[in-house]
């Protein structure tokens, strides 16, 4: 066995919830626990909203219509809008994953930057579907 | 150089599940993020976009290949596997007792396989 095996690892477990809460995170942090929530939103809204929406877009010209009319509901677009913002936040941040795999920006004043990059991009391209989806243009 | 940092003490064991889920976690991604990026272009230069058109983006073939069903079908799955790597570090990460971890990682899998067939049985009904 190796000598991390034989001694037993120190543990943390004096954690609450609003001292969790109370932690101030730097930026790239703050990327990375809400890649994780936003992730875990696409997930979960898989089959339960953007799949049946996809199946009625593609079906039929009938189901197309029924589609529009489901996006036209307010409640609807606001679910959408959050999802967006979901997707986008996840493909932002999981680009910027995949650069610091290849070693690039790696040190602390970079990650920092690029973590900034990715809130400016994805909330940035969020207003801009949003804008889209609420019919301004 | 980083198997000189590693020591003479490493223990060389295991069946590398990790290199592997780490490895597929990014290759999925790249898969995902170029067909994301592919149908969003489709989308932005179909001048009219439409049913017929937005239809098409999946169902067009080249050569009579359905190239855009597998295309999707490829997509979907590689979605499938990285959600599923994904969501299982979080249950893994949080989740302490061994019985309501297996709990929850089963229904996973079941939430994804359900969604897999979900999505295979719209595309390839067009």
């Amino acid at each position: 066995m190796s000598d991390s095996a034989s001694k037993p690892r120190p543990q943390f477990r004096n954690l609450s919830v609003p001292q969790i809460l109370s932690y101030r995170l730097p930026l790239a942090g703050k990327s990375s626990i809400l890649h994780r929530v936003s992730g875990a939103l696409l997930f979960l809204c898989l089959p339960l909203v953007i799949l049946p929406l996809f199946a009625l877009s593609v079906t039929s010209p009938e189901s197309f219509a029924n589609m529009r009319d489901w996006v036209a509901n307010p409640l609807c677009k606001l679910v959408l809008l959050v999802l967006i913002w979901g997707f986008l936040h996840h493909f932002c941040a999981g680009i910027r994953y995949l650069i610091l795999d290849l070693h690039i920006g790696n040190d602390k004043y970079s990650a920092q930057k690029s973590a900034g990059v990715v809130f400016g991009v994805s909330l940035g391209l969020t207003v801009v579907f949003g804008l889209k989806l609420f019919g301004v243009w | 150089m980083a198997q000189e940092l590693l020591g003479t003490r490493r223990l060389v064991v295991g069946a590398h599940y990790g290199t592997i889920d780490f490895i597929v976690q990014r290759v999925t991604a790249v898969i995902m993020a170029v067909y994301t990026i592919v149908l969003f272009l489709g989308v932005l230069l179909t001048p009219d976009l439409n049913f017929e058109s937005w239809r098409h983006l999946f169902t067009f073939t080249w050569f009579s290949l359905p190239v855009g069903q597998l295309l999707a079908t490829l997509a979907f799955l590689s979605l499938a596997w990285h959600a599923w790597i994904g969501v299982r570090d979080i249950w893994m990460d949080y989740v302490r007792s061994a019985g309501l971890r297996l709990f929850l990682q089963v229904l996973t899998i079941l939430w994804l396989v359900a969604a897999i067939v979900f999505f295979a049985k719209i595309l390839w009904s067009l």
